[in-house]
């Protein structure tokens, strides 16, 4: 069975949502391109941040 | 001189107390009322909880940065408020009764020209049999909304893990403690590192991990849930939680109002009526929140508290508190400038504040509890209003009282809420969310309440490299450390 089906099969509520497959996992913990996230986000966070002061 | 006293040293008081000093500059006076000796980071709590940082790395003591800033430090705490005087004096004064080791119970009165109250929430344990009584936590349960209470928690996961390990299988459960709560978020970020830190123990096999909560959908967090943009859509909270819910194999309540504690046990009741009982090794309910309880006194000596604070005993300020039915909220119901209307030199800042009204869907059971999360508290709009406060005071001190209020709505203040869902510097993820404005503005975005442009969300270890920097930016900043100022709220 796929990584992402495992849970699915554990309980019927998990069923009706979405699980995350090996890439889109990987993806989180990938040094580089989380580093480019980390840019965006801490733009996006300071133009939010701008916006409420 | 004028003199502005603030009560309560947390992110809001702090905030405020600090950029008053140095706007002020030594010509007025600065006076911080608090309880504490040492200032707490509280979002690290999480990671004090589950072992990943000590109680000294969340907290610093308050009195020498007071010292560095002019500020007249006194730890102690409110007790009431008499906003004309009394029978012997016309200046409004405080009463307080000190907590600084050797003058414990020592009764003082503070005067003042200027009052802001940043006394943020009692973590109201005692609303829930079991959960805990009036002086505090319970037996039966753990929380991580104090350092102390985060450094017991992790003690008792301690003794969890160690059961799993010797081949006992347990049961974790964590949310909310009552129908009424919020701060869904913080129990959020505990049951997600509690997972992770059991996958790391190698006994995930071992724990059934459960949420319950008083959300009516997962994902509401107390803002009526939100759409953020991934991927190209605009998807629901309720799925971006149920995802990350199910993807770490932890079960779900909700709808549920925690009524009663026992040793192992939580009973409750849901949002369709039914009871029932939901059993443990190990819990963490986050307690409601209310005022701390300060009373007010007219200068006749009678008591006027209902005239400065609503029945939750948070304090009564501009905003629009007749709102009425669900169908009428608007995001102009929410407070402008924090001012109370019936004494113009008292402001209330941070989680002190009476919010107007919910913002998700007010909900009841068919039996008449209600059962909904009340509006989230976050530190962002707690800092932001701390220093627009403070900024309003400055103006008002220095420029005469006809001077314009500095405005900070939540209706038009975003959130950055960085959810960690384990600690670590490579293998650690968070979720990073930002929600634009915090209360849904539906005449303004007709469609979702809030910019989706500007209210997002995704999980990954980046939304947890923000999280750690978040921790040393703040703790400097309120250290009020070199280019403290150039840190945003
Ligand atoms: C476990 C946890 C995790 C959290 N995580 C996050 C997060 O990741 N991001 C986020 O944005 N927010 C988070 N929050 C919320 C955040 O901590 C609050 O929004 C913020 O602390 C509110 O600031 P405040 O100044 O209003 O209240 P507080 O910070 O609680 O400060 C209130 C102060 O008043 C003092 N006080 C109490 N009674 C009196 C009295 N009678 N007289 C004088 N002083 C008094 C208290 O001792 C305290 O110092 C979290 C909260 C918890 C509990």
């Amino acid at each position: 069975m796929k990584e992402e089906e495992v849970n699915f099969a554990k309980n019927e509520r998990f069923q009706l949502t979405m699980i995350p497959g090996t890439v889109a996992k990987s993806m989180r913990t990938c040094v580089v391109w989380q580093f480019i996230r980390f840019l965006v986000i801490n733009i996006k966070m300071l133009v939010v941040v701008s916006k409420s002061h | 001189m004028a003199r502005l006293v603030v009560l309560g040293g947390g992110v809001s008081g702090h905030t405020a107390a600090t950029f008053a000093a140095k706007w002020l500059g030594s010509s007025h006076e600065v006076v911080v009322v608090t309880p504490n000796s040492k200032w707490n980071w509280i979002p690290s709590n999480i990671w004090v909880g589950v072992g990943q940082m000590t109680k000294e790395e969340v907290t610093f003591p308050l009195a020498p940065v007071y010292a560095k800033a002019g500020i007249n430090y006194k730890q102690a705490k409110a007790v009431s408020i008499n906003p004309e005087g009394d029978a012997s004096t016309d200046k409004p004064f405080v009463t307080i009764e000190y907590t600084e080791a050797g003058r414990e119970g020592q009764i003082a009165t503070v005067e003042y020209d200027y009052l802001i109250n940043a006394t943020g929430p009692k973590l109201n344990f005692a609303a829930t049999p079991g959960l805990g009584d009036a002086n505090g936590l319970g037996k039966f349960t753990v929380s991580v909304c104090t350092a102390d209470h985060a450094e017991h928690a992790f003690e008792e996961l301690t003794k969890v893990i160690a059961k799993m390990k010797a081949g006992e299988r347990q049961k974790i459960l964590i949310g909310t403690g009552h129908g009424m709560c919020t701060c869904q978020g913080a129990a959020f970020e505990y049951i997600f590192n509690v997972e992770h830190e059991i996958k790391k123990a190698g006994v995930r096999n071992m724990a059934d991990i459960k949420w319950i909560s008083n959300e009516s959908f997962l994902g509401d967090f107390g803002m009526g849930g939100l759409h953020m943009k991934v991927g190209g859509y605009a998807v629901s909270s309720k799925l971006f939680a149920e995802s990350l819910f199910a993807e770490r194999n932890v079960d779900w309540l909700i709808g549920a109002h925690v009524h009663k504690v026992e040793a192992g046990k939580a009973h409750y009741e849901l949002l369709d009526g039914s009871m029932g009982v939901e059993e443990f090794d190990f819990s963490m309910l986050i307690p409601p929140f209310a005022g701390v309880g300060l009373k007010a006194y007219n200068k006749a000596g009678e008591d006027i508290t209902a005239t400065l604070f609503a029945p939750n005993g948070f304090m009564k300020v501009d905003a629009n508190y007749a709102a009425g039915a669900y169908e009428n909220w608007k995001a102009s119901d929410w407070p402008k400038t924090y001012q109370t209307p019936s004494y113009k030199n008292i402001f209330a800042a941070g989680i002190a504040f009476a919010p107007p009204h919910l913002i998700s869907k007010p909900m009841s059971s068919p039996n008449g509890t209600p059962i909904n999360p009340t509006p989230p508290r976050t530190g962002m709009p707690a800092g932001i209003i701390g220093k627009a406060v403070a900024h309003s005071v400055c103006d008002l001190i220095t420029k005469g009282v006809n001077a314009h209020l500095h405005e900070a709505s939540m209706a038009a203040m975003g959130a950055a809420c960085v959810a960690s869902a384990g600690k670590g510097l490579f293998d650690g993820t968070a979720a990073a969310m930002t929600v634009y404005p915090v209360v849904p503005d539906f005449e303004k975005y007709p469609g979702t309440g809030r910019d989706t442009d500007y209210t997002f969300g995704e999980i990954g270890l980046a939304g947890h490299w923000i999280k750690h920097i978040l921790h040393h930016l703040f703790i400097y900043k309120a250290k009020l450390n070199p280019g403290w100022t150039l840190i945003p709220e």
